[in-house]
């Protein structure tokens, strides 16, 4: 009876730490959401912790108007590039787990370290080489940047992702006098449906947060939203209201991948910690 | 000796039946699989960095390239700049304790979602989202939270903190300790960065750990209790030892992260006066593209680049030889 009561208090003492430290996560989520909801004229910074007296939605209409442009910029650039280097991803994969080759592991080594790398380390020629091909300050030029410097995580993705798919089918593959693509094409592809969403959250996720590349080799018109929204934070003018709107626009999209698909996510994640 | 035959067997994967001949179609299509990715990485990566070296060596700190030799001229100039000497002991401050407090408070998390709570998925993904969020979201937000004269300041006044602190407005460095030329000390500042980015960061380690966690095997939790072990004895004689890789794997992903950190200082409080909160990351871009310095700033890439392959390159080489022995 003794230790059952104190079961019961150590599970209810559990429940009130794990309550509490949530709670203190989402501090930032609630003034947000509660300073986007306020208009300009009640947003002030001694009622900074009070909910709005009214609810308005000036504040998320002034910030869409001022990123809107940078919120279709931040789509156009996200979705071909996730599309890209997830396909490119997937062939690396399966080249590096179902036909490893002598020496397979040494490019898989030189293909891994691009990961880590600090990305100032290849700024400057890179600006450089994207002016003399002209994809300097376009969309497309980033693109270019994304996919290559997602070949590294989307590889790795893949490559763990179908180490654990049974050789045995690839045999029978094989027996069936079926090749390497065929393989690919009929075998490996229409296993892949879990492969591509992992991939695909972690690099959507990753370039439409990116900032390093996004501020370095793009200008106003056509910088991508997490730009925008240091542009809109730095300038003295705006209101504490529509630069919080901002962030929150900024993060619905990643937000929502997060919420629908979670367990991809972790997936994407723990890939990223290696595990060869 | 070696037999053909036996090497065969060790350098080509079991799904090639080992008599076959050298040649394969298939094995040369895997190759050439490869081959894109290797020269756009070659170029971007490898390439690039090589690029950035010799720029680093060169004389082209104005807008029109020079690249004649300079020698370690650059490398001497960002190793005696204040600039550069605070960024050293900011990133190392801040990765310090940016890895010590994620290990902790992630562990912490990890082990009271591991006790077969009731809603472990909802609270799994309240102190993991947010990962999903920029880190110039991160930066933004919580340097109004941290704002001095608002924010968690007007909670502190509320329950009767008379001292409050400026947060990463602070120029007060403590303790200071004298080495060489260089003053030693933490910028306070740097704690409102460190609580924005343990916030952001922890949960990645909650996640791993918690994974290290549902790889301990039951047999051993369920001897260490037959032999009587208390929950504290469990923990640092079983557990703790069992966590030890999973831990070298989180703090080498944090390392790598935490020596990149660029768009949260970036957002949240730029170089901050004296340089207090500087990082080589933010450095480097000021330098090369504000400064138009590009060799000096090329030189503080390639020390960032190698103060990070310093922690990679050998952890890549332990894992991928694990990986091969499986």
């Amino acid at each position: 009876m003794n230790t059952l009561a104190l079961r019961r208090v150590s599970r209810t003492l559990l429940y009130v730490v794990l309550t509490l430290l949530a709670a203190l996560y989402l501090v930032p989520v609630y003034v947000v959401v509660v300073t986007s909801l306020k208009s300009n004229a009640s947003v002030s910074l001694a009622q900074m912790w009070n909910l709005p007296n009214v609810l308005s939605f000036s504040s998320i209409a002034n910030a869409w108007a001022q990123l809107g442009p940078n919120f279709i910029n931040s789509f156009e650039l996200a979705i071909p590039a996730t599309l890209i280097s997830a396909l490119i991803g997937a062939l690396n994969g399966y080249a590096l787990s179902k036909w490893r080759f002598k020496g397979s592991s040494v490019v898989y080594f030189f293909i891994l370290f691009g990961m880590f790398i600090p990305y100032q380390s290849v700024l400057i020629p890179l600006l450089k080489v994207l002016d003399v091909i002209g994809l300097y300050n376009t969309i497309a030029g980033l693109i270019l940047v994304h996919v290559v410097y997602g070949i590294p995580i989307a590889t790795l993705i893949f490559r763990n992702y179908y180490t654990s798919i049974p050789t045995e089918l690839i045999e029978a593959g094989k027996i069936d006098g079926t090749g390497y693509w065929g393989i690919f094409r009929y075998i490996i592809l229409p296993l892949s449906v879990s492969g591509f969403v992992v991939a695909g959250i972690w690099q959507f996720t990753q370039i439409w947060n990116n900032f390093l590349f996004a501020v370095s080799l793009t200008n106003p018109p056509d910088q991508p939203v997490t730009v925008a929204l240091v542009n809109i934070a730095g300038s003295q003018t705006v209101q504490w209201n529509v630069q919080m709107a901002s962030a929150l626009l900024v993060s619905v999209p990643t937000l929502l991948v997060y919420i629908l698909l979670g367990k991809f996510f972790v997936r994407g994640l723990l890939a990223g910690s290696v595990k060869g | 000796m070696k037999t053909p035959t036996e090497l065969n067997a060790k350098t080509i994967p079991r799904i090639l039946a080992p008599k076959r001949k050298k040649f394969s179609w298939d094995m040369f299509s895997s190759v050439a699989t490869l081959i894109p990715s290797l020269i756009l990485l070659g170029v971007f990566v490898y390439g690039f960095i090589g690029w950035t070296v010799y720029v680093s060596f060169s004389q082209w700190n104005s807008l029109i390239p020079n690249f004649n030799s300079a020698g370690f001229l650059n490398y001497s100039i960002i190793f005696s700049s204040y600039r550069f000497q605070s960024d050293l002991r900011n990133i190392v401050v801040f990765t310090a304790f940016f890895i010590i407090a994620c290990l902790i408070v992630g562990l912490f998390l990890a082990l009271l979602i591991d006790q077969k709570i009731k809603v472990e998925g909802f609270f799994r993904s309240i102190f993991l989202f947010p990962m999903a969020i920029s880190f110039v979201v991160t930066g933004v937000v919580w340097s109004w939270i941290l704002n001095p004269s608002t924010g968690v300041n007007l909670i502190l006044k509320a329950f009767g903190w008379k001292s409050l602190p400026s947060w990463f407005l602070s120029t007060t460095i403590a303790p200071n300790w004298p080495f060489g030329q260089i003053q030693l000390g933490i910028p306070v500042a740097l704690l409102a960065v460190l609580i924005a980015a343990v916030w952001q960061m922890s949960g990645f380690a909650m996640a791993v750990y918690l994974a290290g966690l549902r790889g301990i095997s039951d047999e051993i939790k369920e001897a260490a209790r037959i032999d009587g072990s208390g929950v504290f004895r469990m923990f640092f004689s079983i557990i703790l030892p069992q966590l030890r890789g999973t831990t070298t794997t989180i703090i080498i992903i944090l390392t790598a992260a935490s020596l990149k950190i660029f768009g949260l200082i970036y957002a949240m409080t730029g170089p901050g006066q004296q340089f207090l909160t500087d990082m080589p990351s933010l450095n480097m871009f000021q330098t090369t593209f504000q400064g138009d310095q590009f060799a000096q700033g090329a030189a503080i890439a390639i020390v960032l680049l190698l103060m990070i392959a310093i922690f990679i390159v050998p952890y890549l080489i332990v894992t991928l030889r694990q990986g091969d022995d499986a």
